[in-house]
């Protein structure tokens, strides 16, 4: 297969039509926009839907209905219209219709900077939505990965009936890079449980199988069952039980556990390290060019790159992390997804935020700045 | 029998709206032209927001989507786009669909895809206790408007006329003979139709404004501007100086109907043709 020269966004629209997405319902947005137009153009070809909604509420609306209908469906949006989706972002959690949701992070709070880099959506991704929900948000760091992330996200949208959110920032969607963009087999596409047996009317559609996700037929298949955002029971009709009601809220966390497994964090050069930098996205890779300079310099420093930020792989953190003295938490936000190091890390582990705001990429510089904190201290691992 | 009664699910029973409100008459009229009009529920999906009105999809066995305060049109959009063929009715009320919900309303209107919207109309908001709604009429009690409603109210069907919605009609609770034929034509419409339902919240407008009880306000539907507020020395504080008409004179019936390409055949979407009428 050749090598393409496609940027992030571009990336992120060839990946969705890789895993099988027929329905992207969006509204327009710096910097994710390319994603909508790249797919306007790709979709209608392949007998897909692409429709323009009238805001970001109705593009995740547009988004779970075509969902309901068997549609693979996705939207992309940026740091506003990520905030307005959030609502639906939770009733597609409670109602457990599979979505993908990429937002592409830009300068924020409120209008910000549209076209420069943060990555500030972290904790809005994962509490953005009232009521306690377990979510999945995945960040790539190179052009290559947000293709394969795409297909990743879709896969576990459908495997466990979940959204997903796809979360990279301004510079890897409008960078370019020579990617190979290799189609998955059919094998490497899930798709959704579905029921086997003929439509009667003793379905039950939140009737979980041995993975916590319930059988999910489409709209239109004869299947007439009730879909709704109050807490239900598994036929689908509101309850106020308390006792369903925890029963339901703890198979939608359970269901969610396999996650890190799926998509492990990245270990580079972390085997005989005494420094460790924790950096996620875009920032990852400024990361392991300035842990590369500080070995040249004898200093022996690697990098712990998460690839699914939430949910956390708590034991592959602590095992890994557990035993530093010392790491810098290098990102793009005055200081987010440090709190989950601190949370789950002994106390014996110093941690140390390396922020970047104002709307420039990391630079190689600033993490050596971190690191250096740390060695012209003296601490060193264990 | 009555025919629809099949349609209903006895384990979602009983309701939750109130004695002597008007909805229960629109959801019994909606299933009989369902029965009617269809085969077997296979090929209809409902699809609500949030409200009063909202909660109607949940009564009848149907492919049943109950969504969030004021999108159900961009979730039906979504489904529509995905399964042409079906018959897709999207249940809302004048707080969900013309308040929170106007935005989607507006353009589900100018696209023109072939969704019938029924807008159950009761001038307030029911479910969180009685206050104003942009359909509220002017001078009206609400527990938001203690002084008064100081604001005009929208007229649906004029809104969404001149949103290009393609087929407008309004209907009232006090005459489901009317009402079923309008839903009827609604329904078979090549387009996006929409019918505003007038349809009298008895616990809260009506007590608010001292309008009686449910069959008062049904028969207040016909009374146009008559003054109807009955013992006003019960709420002598809660009239408007100079009197107001509690009851707009509205008109009735089909009051809209062109045809021109829905959004599927703009589309060329495969398998809208096979629609059930």
């Amino acid at each position: 297969m050749a090598i393409e020269l496609v940027s992030g966004n571009e990336a992120c629209a060839r990946g969705a039509i890789a895993a099988g997405c027929n329905f992207f319902g969006g509204y327009p947005i710096s910097p994710s926009s390319e994603i909508a137009e790249t797919l306007a153009k790709l979709l209608p070809e392949r007998q897909g839907i692409f429709i323009q909604m009238e805001d970001e509420m109705a593009s995740v609306g547009s988004v779970l209905g075509a969902s309901l209908g068997g549609a693979k469906a996705m939207t992309a949006t940026s740091g506003p219209g990520f905030t307005l989706m959030q609502e639906h972002l939770g009733y597609a959690t409670l109602a457990e219709i599979p979505c993908v949701v990429v937002d592409v992070m830009r300068v924020g709070p409120s209008t910000g900077v549209p076209t420069a880099p943060s990555q500030g959506d972290v904790m809005q991704a994962r509490w953005g939505s009232h009521g306690d929900r377990e979510v999945a948000v995945l960040a790539p760091a190179s052009v290559k990965e947000i293709y394969d992330m795409t297909v990743n996200a879709f896969n576990i949208a459908e495997r466990l009936r979940t959204p997903v959110v796809l979360m990279f920032d301004e510079v890897l969607a409008h960078m370019r890079e020579g990617v190979e963009l290799f189609q998955p087999s059919v094998e490497e596409l899930w798709s959704r449980p579905r029921p086997v047996d003929h439509p009667s009317s003793t379905f039950q559609p939140y009737s979980p199988n041995s993975e916590g996700v319930a059988l999910m037929p489409n709209f239109g298949d004869g299947y007439h069952f009730h879909v709704t955002g109050l807490m239900h029971n598994e036929k689908g009709f509101p309850t106020t039980h308390p006792e369903t009601i925890r029963q339901l809220m703890a198979r939608l966390k359970r269901k969610m556990e396999p996650l890190p497994l799926w998509l492990p964090a990245e270990h580079y050069r972390l085997k005989d390290a005494e420094v460790a930098v924790v950096a996620y996205g875009i920032t990852a890779r400024v990361a392991k060019e300035a842990v590369d300079r500080l070995r040249d310099q004898g200093i022996l420093a690697g990098v712990y790159r998460p690839r699914i930020l939430w949910p956390v792989g708590r034991s592959d953190l602590i095992e890994t992390l557990g035993k530093f003295q010392s790491i810098v938490v290098a990102e793009m936000n005055q200081g987010q997804w440090v709190e989950v190091v601190e949370r789950y890390l002994p106390n014996s582990v110093r941690v140390l935020l390396q922020s970047k705001l104002g709307g420039e990429p990391m630079t190689t510089e600033e993490i050596l700045d971190g690191c250096r904190e740390f060695v012209k201290k003296g601490v060193r691992a264990l | 029998m009555n025919p629809g009664k099949e349609l209903l699910r006895q384990e979602m029973m009983p309701h939750i709206l109130c004695p002597g409100c008007g909805h229960g008459i629109v959801l019994n009229t909606l299933v009989r032209v369902l029965a009617t009009r269809f085969s077997s529920m296979d090929q209809v999906a409902l699809v609500a927001g949030i409200g009063c009105s909202s909660r109607i999809v949940g009564y009848i066995d149907a492919y049943t989507l109950h969504t969030t305060h004021g999108r159900a049109l961009s979730f039906a959009t979504g489904l529509k786009l995905s399964r042409p063929e079906l018959t897709v009715i999207v249940i809302t009320g004048d707080g969900d669909g013309l308040g929170i919900g106007g935005n989607h309303l507006i353009h589900a209107a100018r696209r023109n895809l072939d969704l019938t919207c029924i807008l159950f109309n009761n001038e307030t908001y029911g479910m969180t206790g009685g206050q104003l709604a942009p359909t509220t009429v002017p001078h009206a009690f609400t527990t938001t408007t203690p002084y008064g409603n100081k604001e005009p109210s929208f007229d649906a069907a004029a809104l969404l006329k001149a949103c290009g919605a393609t087929f407008v009609a309004r209907g009232q609770a006090y005459r489901p003979d009317l009402l079923e034929e309008l839903l009827n034509r609604a329904i078979a419409h090549r387009g996006f139709s929409f019918v505003d339902v007038m349809t009298d919240c008895t616990e809260y407008f009506g007590r608010k404004n001292a309008l009686g009880g449910g069959s008062d306000l049904l028969f207040s539907q016909t009374r146009a501007d008559e003054e109807i507020a009955r013992d006003l020395d019960e709420w002598p504080r809660l009239r408007h100086p100079d009197g107001f008409p509690l009851r707009e004179i509205l008109p009735m019936g089909v009051l809209h109907e062109v045809s021109r390409p829905t959004l599927e055949e703009m589309m060329g979407l495969a398998g809208y043709e096979a629609r059930e009428e």
